[in-house]
């Protein structure tokens, strides 16, 4: 079933156009990234499909229902933790979970949820004591208590140290697990890679690519190399005729084959068809980085500081 | 329990951990009335008082003090904190309305300011002999559309100060102009007929809080051409009903 359908999507703000034309559907149960440079758009949209902007276009269906008609069915349904957005810094963090989860009819256990993410000895600090990590644990606990059917975490970890980074990440399987439709937007291209099931690539307020992190990744068609040496003499032809591969060089016997697509595999095909061993296989591995690169025509922000709102 | 209840619940809370609030808002009022009541001029009458003490007449701008500390200072300066920070925000994507905060906010308030003035008014009574409020239906009346008028009055600088700092710098203006008026520099009995006349339309009412407190203290304070007591008590609950729907017009969540 289709969790999430946003479609045409437009919104300025004054002269600035902040999201031009975005469409994307996001199925229930999966992980669905959202990528893109500064300004690109991500958060007005996620902000749109949150109800706390009004599209000027466009609409958006969250379970059936509209953020901004069915403002009330969407709240109840939908878990969000926002950038720039926080609790007072006096408040204990076991408060804030039982007041948040008097919002909702029919809320989580926040005690579970409190163990659930690792802060349960954590119960009676108060906010502003607790370090980033736990900061996000709790908005992260604060987006689930109400048992949203949908969660939207936006820059979940900026502002971690790369072992609460790891330990974010695994919870976010945990709790995709439990059946929660995720939403999840970063900056971050190791993150979005290794959570998405599928990502849609924002760039100028429209929609670059929608796909898994390796269809993004071929799609790109970024040129990928594979560099080997032979055991044995082998007709270059076995490899050039390949229809992913643009050019093979031989230096002696080291083979350099540039391509794109799936090049790595049907290299290891011809090789093995041709009983060749190949030794000291190197591919120059593509990654979420170059296809960033090549569908937004910017290089991926990689300082850890939080993405400014498009506004 | 409701989301209403919690909410009022963990704002009491929180009100409670602001120490300087708690300090300048609910107990400096009874230490300024105690120790003023300490200066041995102010234990004797004078010709404007009557054959009342300076202290008896000037009780009620203790409270006054109180009152506009927590309405235009506090509580502004809470929601623009919570607006600054995206606590608002965040609130908004809940189910619950944040308008239970600004309702949250009021509740605390306001029982802070009832602490507040029993407090008061049983330590001046217990300890510089300044006798409880004569008409206590007509001082609790005068209380509540009083500080109903000057919430109206901080609501407005709640909604739509974007920083802290800025309901700060709005709430210390605010403060001083409404002490003016609540005797804090001149005490109302030496103040001018036209300051006393003004003073009637300047929340939250300080004749009206001192005729209830003691009628011969009301008297002293009064002008010739001043309102009666009940249409202070309506100009009060007018300005709170008119601050109220400017504050709610002018609201902003972020």
């Amino acid at each position: 079933m289709t969790a999430l359908v946003v479609r045409n999507l437009h919104k300025r703000y004054g002269q600035h156009v902040a999201v031009d034309d975005v469409s994307f559907t996001v199925e229930e149960g999966e992980i669905f990234g959202i990528i893109g440079p500064n300004g690109a758009g991500k958060t007005t949209t996620v902000e749109s499909i949150a109800g706390l902007r009004t599209p000027d276009s466009g609409s958006i269906s969250v379970l059936g229902f509209d953020p901004i008609k069915d403002k009330a069915e969407v709240r109840e349904r939908l878990g969000v933790q926002l950038q720039e957005s926080s609790f007072p810094d006096a408040i204990k963090v076991y408060e804030a979970l039982e007041l948040y989860s008097s919002f909702y009819r029919n809320p989580a256990d926040w005690r579970e949820l409190m163990e659930l993410l690792g802060l349960a000895e954590k119960r009676n600090t108060r906010y502003k004591a607790l370090s980033g990590g736990q900061k996000q644990r709790l908005s992260i606990a604060l987006a689930l208590v109400g048992r949203p059917k949908i969660a939207i975490l936006d820059e979940l970890t900026t502002g971690l140290d790369p072992q609460a980074r790891r330990d974010t990440w695994s919870l976010i399987e945990r709790v995709r697990d439990t059946g929660v439709t995720i939403l999840l937007v970063t900056h971050f291209m190791d993150e979005a890679e290794r959570l998405s099931d599928r990502i849609a690539v924002i760039a100028g307020g429209r929609v670059a690519a929608v796909d898994t992190p390796e269809g993004l990744i071929s799609q790109s068609s970024a040129a990928q190399q594979v560099r080997f040496r032979v055991s044995r003499p082998l007709d270059k032809r076995v490899l050039s005729e390949l229809p992913e591969v643009s050019s093979v060089e031989i230096i002696d016997d080291r083979w350099r084959v540039t391509g794109s697509g799936q090049l790595l595999s049907s290299v290891a095909g011809a090789l093995a068809r041709a009983q060749v061993v190949a030794e000291d296989l190197r591919i120059d591995q593509r990654n979420l980085d170059d296809a960033f690169v090549a569908f937004t025509g910017r290089a991926p922000e990689s300082s850890a500081h939080t993405e400014k709102k498009d506004a | 329990m409701s989301a209403l209840a919690k909410m009022v619940k963990v704002e009491s809370k929180l009100f409670l951990r602001d120490s300087a609030t708690v300090l300048f808002g609910v107990l400096f009022p009874t230490a300024l009335l105690l120790v003023l009541g300490m200066i041995p001029a102010l234990r004797e009458s004078t010709p404007e008082t009557g054959s009342l003490r300076s202290i008896d007449v000037w009780a009620p701008t203790a409270l006054v003090f109180g009152m506009v500390m927590i309405a235009v200072q506090h509580i502004p300066v809470v929601i623009a904190t919570y607006r600054e920070r995206g606590i608002l925000r965040r609130l908004s994507t809940t189910p619950v309305h944040p308008r239970n905060v600004l309702l949250a906010q009021m509740i605390v308030a306001f029982a802070s300011v009832l602490v507040s003035s029993a407090l008061m008014i049983f330590l001046a009574w217990a300890v510089l002999d300044i006798a409880p409020p004569e008409r206590p239906f007509e001082f609790v009346v005068a209380v509540i559309a009083g500080y109903a008028a000057l919430l109206g009055v901080g609501l407005i600088s709640a909604a739509v100060v974007r920083t802290s700092s800025a309901a700060n710098q709005i709430g210390t203006l605010l403060f001083v102009a409404l002490m003016f008026f609540g005797g804090a520099f001149l005490p109302r009995v030496v103040m001018p007929d036209v300051l006393r006349e003004i003073g009637e339309f300047i929340p939250p009412g300080l004749q009206a809080l001192t005729a209830a407190w003691s009628v011969e203290a009301g008297e002293l304070t009064a002008t010739a051409g001043g309102q009666p007591f009940w249409p202070q008590i309506a100009i009060m609950a007018g300005i709170a009903v008119v601050t109220s729907a400017i504050a709610a017009k002018l609201f902003r969540w972020e």
